[in-house]
């Protein structure tokens, strides 16, 4: 594949609380090329939103700290960029899709007002307010809202889940980022309406070749809007693939019980699913984080940490199970 | 054929509001088996909840019938009996509020004993030891507040409550939207293991339809209010017949190829739901089903039973009905 | 199980460590403590910190009289030739009580009435107790207090009732809204659901989860009726002389202002630290608890 837009390596943050330090992330490895999406998937607390506010610099700091690890965007470190500079990668590099659309759309504003701000700070050039109209618009109506006219006009309140979520992708890609960080966007919403969005901003970023994170809890929903998938679990990276290896082929035995504990279409119920729960950060098990639930855990995990070990053609996981496989 | 634990007739909830009266649940009908389970699925805004609240009591009818073992018991919980409502318990979805938490675990276990004078105090210590470790939970679990705990625990806390008092139908509001895979699986497994060991009925109401497929026994669809359709799993997941149902399976994010085969093809997602404030004459589906003709936005369709134990509510499905399936309705 | 009740104390006891932590991160609020804490000590101990204790009541020396703040009187002398720093002390001890007394008396009516009225939320009993609530909120509290003391005869026992009657709807006013939405949260329908009765509905599941914010009024409070009994003193419809009130002490000085003005500024200057040490525990209680609830 092409050019490398993001990459993140080495990723530690700490958050500073009453009890000590929480070691959220131990180590967070993951690349982006351009146009590429990328799924990242994991339980809730694993880390996944906070590794996205690293990408953007906008983790609550303190009790957050990044103590070590690198965020290079074309080439230039994240983490050491002023914040000028910062706020042109906000206006223009990055864009950012929340889980809660509600949340995210400013209640005494009309849909309208908060477009147009978006695409006038965004925008290179100077733009006529007609001009700034016309475009916000063409994006209410890029993302398929019904009467983008009457839309422009309403409160975020007058819309239901899934426009306000459409608002927010009209918002988010207005600028025409060069990556859009997407954190759960469908979560909040029906299968239905879950369905209608993942297909339109899978059309959008196709259009636009916009490069794509997406973070989810799901399996089912990485599977639609990925062409590589980390699995994140504890603030490790465990398993990295294109979605077809991955999703035909899973190696690590934490996605071997997420893929079992999900119930499945075909029926023939539920295995028992993972034993106990996502550690503390607190004191973290030392080794591989997942060894205190691993069914197959050996004498190792829990001394070392295990090798990211190259299994198939494009195909990473974080575990000794594998690692003879790399010695050929 | 097993007996009927709970019966739903014609049941009507409507709320009065400043914009208009909400139509939440309209002329459902319904019923569950002893030691079954019937999945209620729907989206948000289809009333599901509203069903699971009116059943256990929380709200009291419009109009229409809940009958529990042939009684009828469509009131408040305030005017009900105290041996119905041990009867009946409720396992909420959100398992961060529906424990107190400034009361510990072992307040929050104790209260239906002692509601219903069951032991003393030494008995009833027991008893919660006991059903904690029914739900997997350390004894020492006790003395904890509910918010040292995690979600998944926590759920298991609030189902160990409702099985305090031996109940008979439990009605489980979304018992793991708020969980992870991981947790939820081994809620399911327990949740199913508790209703071999104790007979248990149970009302499930989600929107998850994968879920359904593995635990249910029936499942029964709603939309804007009204069931849409009725049927066995299996029937249901090989043969859908409504329009919606079709709509839903084809939206569900699915892992495998052979989960792929199952989800209708050909048919995409299109639409919202409209307001329960404002809802469409005839069908409420009409304004976003693909096979919609002339007479769905004009008549109410009537509920047909298609195959043995498969009832949908569509025109497309102009069975003749005979007197009796009239009557019978839903409730087969 | 004696195991467990040890490590249920030990819990609690670094719950407590860990509030207080929260709590010290505000120095703020930790000036405020310092404040009440000197306050209450000199309080309670005046007759033995306070130098000449035999001035705290009907004393007059009139050669030491209007004597500014000098080594043998730190915060000089009145008309009367009485110590003020010795008055100031005895005059906390009147300012707390007035404080405490009125609270005691105003918050469990209030609380109870705030709770029964939100539970039964769009019932007649709502609106009852919500309408006489808002009756005795339309008057602003201290002409009503004004009015009820001028139509009795002066007295700090007359001042406290006068002000717990105006006191009382603003805790029936915050628990009604808490309680409201309580009613409403899933703990409660499953203790209904249970079928347990009123009274635990009202007083063990909505009432422990409102204690946090009737804490934080009642700390902010106690600074507002200090200040209160104390106008209500200033005016001469509160305590009598000689008794040593800080407002009545105001009051008797404003007349020889600007001249002999340590015999105002002083006992000012205490009504302030009081109210001020309450009203920043106050904030720091809201911080402790917001923290709390993340």
């Amino acid at each position: 594949m092409g050019e490398t837009l993001l990459e993140i390596g080495n990723l530690h943050v700490e958050f500073k609380v009453y009890e000590g330090r929480l070691r959220v992330l131990n180590g967070v490895n993951l690349s982006v090329q351009v146009g590429e999406r990328v799924g990242l998937v994991g339980e809730a607390g694993c880390g996944k939103t906070t590794t996205m506010k690293c990408v953007l610099k906008i983790l609550t700091s303190p009790p957050g700290k990044i103590t070590e690890g690198k965020i290079l965007l074309h080439d230039k470190d994240v983490l050491t960029m002023g914040s000028q500079e910062m706020q042109r990668v906000r206006g223009h590099g990055i864009s950012m899709i929340f889980q809660d659309p509600t949340a995210a759309l400013n209640p005494v504003f009309t849909v309208g007002d908060q477009l147009m701000s978006v695409i006038k700070y965004g925008s290179k050039g100077s733009l006529s307010k007609k001009e700034i109209k016309k475009r916000a618009i063409g994006t209410l109506r890029e993302v398929r809202l019904p009467d983008p006219e009457r839309i422009f006009t309403n409160y975020p309140v007058q819309l239901s889940g899934g426009m306000r979520q459409r608002v927010c992708i009209a918002m988010a890609l207005s600028t025409e980022p060069e990556l859009l960080l997407a954190d759960e966007p469908t979560t909040s919403l029906d299968v239905t309406i879950q369905d209608q969005v993942l297909r339109l901003l899978n059309e959008l970023v196709e259009r636009h070749g916009t490069s794509v994170i997406f973070i989810t809890h799901s399996l089912g929903v990485v599977r639609e809007m990925a062409d590589r998938v980390y699995v994140m679990y504890a603030g490790n990276i465990i398993e990295g693939a294109r979605k077809e290896e991955l999703f035909a082929n899973w190696l690590h035995p934490y996605t071997l019980g997420l893929m079992n504990a999900l119930p499945k279409l075909t029926g023939g119920g539920i295995a028992e699913g993972i034993p106990g729960r996502i550690p503390e950060y607190l004191d973290p098990p030392s080794g591989c984080r997942f060894h205190p639930r691993c069914p197959r855990a050996m004498q190792q995990c829990s001394q070392s940490i295990p090798p990211v070990v190259h299994a198939a053609d494009d195909h990473d996981v974080a575990c000794f199970l594998y690692r003879g496989e790399t010695d050929e | 054929m097993n007996s009927k634990i709970l019966e739903v007739e014609k049941l009507r909830k409507f709320f009065i509001t400043s914009r208009g009266t909400v139509r939440a649940v309209d002329e459902v009908s319904f019923s569950v088996e002893e030691g079954e389970t019937l999945g209620l699925v729907g989206e948000s805004g289809s009333g599901k909840s509203t069903v699971a609240y009116t059943v256990v009591g929380l709200h009291s009818p419009t109009s229409g019938q809940i009958r529990f073992k042939g009684e009828d018991i469509s009131r408040p919980v305030s005017k009900r009996p105290k041996a119905l409502k041990q009867s009946i318990q409720i396992v909420f979805q959100d398992p961060g509020t529906s424990l107190n938490s400034r009361r510990t675990i072992q307040q929050i276990l104790e209260l239906p004993l002692k509601v219903h004078h069951l032991g003393n105090s030494r008995d009833r210590k027991e008893r919660v030891v006991e059903l904690l470790e029914r739900v997997e939970l350390p004894p020492d679990y006790m003395y904890k507040s509910p918010n040292m705990l995690g979600g998944g625990e926590r759920q298991m806390v609030a189902i160990a409550r409702a099985l305090a008092t031996n109940p008979k139908l439990v009605i489980l509001d979304e018992p793991t939207s708020a969980l992870d895979v991981s947790i939820q699986a081994k809620i399911i497994n327990m949740l199913l293991r508790f209703q071999e060991e104790m007979k248990l009925s149970y009302l499930f109401i989600t929107h998850d339809l994968s879920l359904m497929r593995n635990v249910s026994t029936r499942v029964a669809i709603m939309y804007l209010g009204k069931i849409c359709e009725v049927a066995p799993t299996m029937k249901f997941f090989s043969n859908p017949f409504h329009p919606y149902t079709k709509m839903l399976l084809s939206s569900i994010p699915v892992v495998l190829p052979e989960e792929e085969a199952v989800k209708p093809a050909k048919i995409t997602s299109e639409g919202e739901i409209p307001s329960p404030v404002n809802v469409p004459p005839g069908c409420g589906f009409h304004t976003r089903c693909r096979e919609v003709n002339g007479i769905c936005s004009q008549k109410i369709p009537e509920m047909m039973e298609v195959e043995p134990g498969h009832f949908v509510w569509c025109h497309l499905f102009p069975v003749v009905t005979t007197p009796t399936n009239l009557e019978k309705g839903v409730s087969v | 199980m004696n195991y467990s009740r040890n490590t249920l104390l030990k819990r609690r006891a670094e719950g407590f460590k860990k509030g207080w932590y929260k709590f010290s991160r505000n120095p703020v609020s930790v000036l405020g403590l310092f404040f009440v804490l000197t306050v209450s000590f000199l309080a309670i101990f005046a007759p033995y910190v306070s130098p000449y204790p035999t001035h705290a009541s009907r004393f007059v020396n009139f050669a030491e009289a209007g004597q500014p703040p000098s080594l043998k009187h730190l915060f000089g002398t009145d008309v009367f030739g009485r110590d003020i720093l010795s008055r100031v002390f005895f005059g906390f001890r009147y300012s707390l009580m007035m404080g405490v007394v009125v609270l005691s008396l105003v918050v469990i009516p209030g609380v109870v009435l705030g709770l029964v009225a939100g539970y039964y939320r769009g019932t007649w009993i709502d609106t009852v107790i919500m309408r006489t609530t808002d009756i005795f909120l339309a008057v602003p509290p201290l002409i009503l207090a004004l009015a009820i003391c001028s139509v009795l005869t002066p007295s700090v026992f007359n001042a406290m009732m006068a002000v717990s009657l105006m006191w009382w709807p603003w805790y029936t006013r915050l628990v009604y809204g808490l309680s409201s939405s309580l009613r409403t949260e899933f703990f409660v329908q499953a203790a209904e659901v249970t079928g347990a009765s009123r009274s635990h509905i009202l007083f063990r599941e909505i009432l422990p989860n409102c204690v946090s914010s009737i804490f934080t009024k009642m700390s902010l409070d106690m600074g507002w009726v200090i200040l209160i009994g104390s106008a209500l003193s200033f005016v001469g419809l509160g305590a009598q002389p000689p008794i040593p009130d800080l407002g009545t002490m105001v009051a008797d000085g404003a007349k020889y202002l600007p001249d002999q003005w340590w015999i105002t500024i002083f006992p000012a200057f205490a009504i302030m630290i009081t109210v001020l040490g309450f009203n920043l525990i106050g904030d720091g209680f809201r911080d402790l608890f917001a923290l709390e609830e993340v």
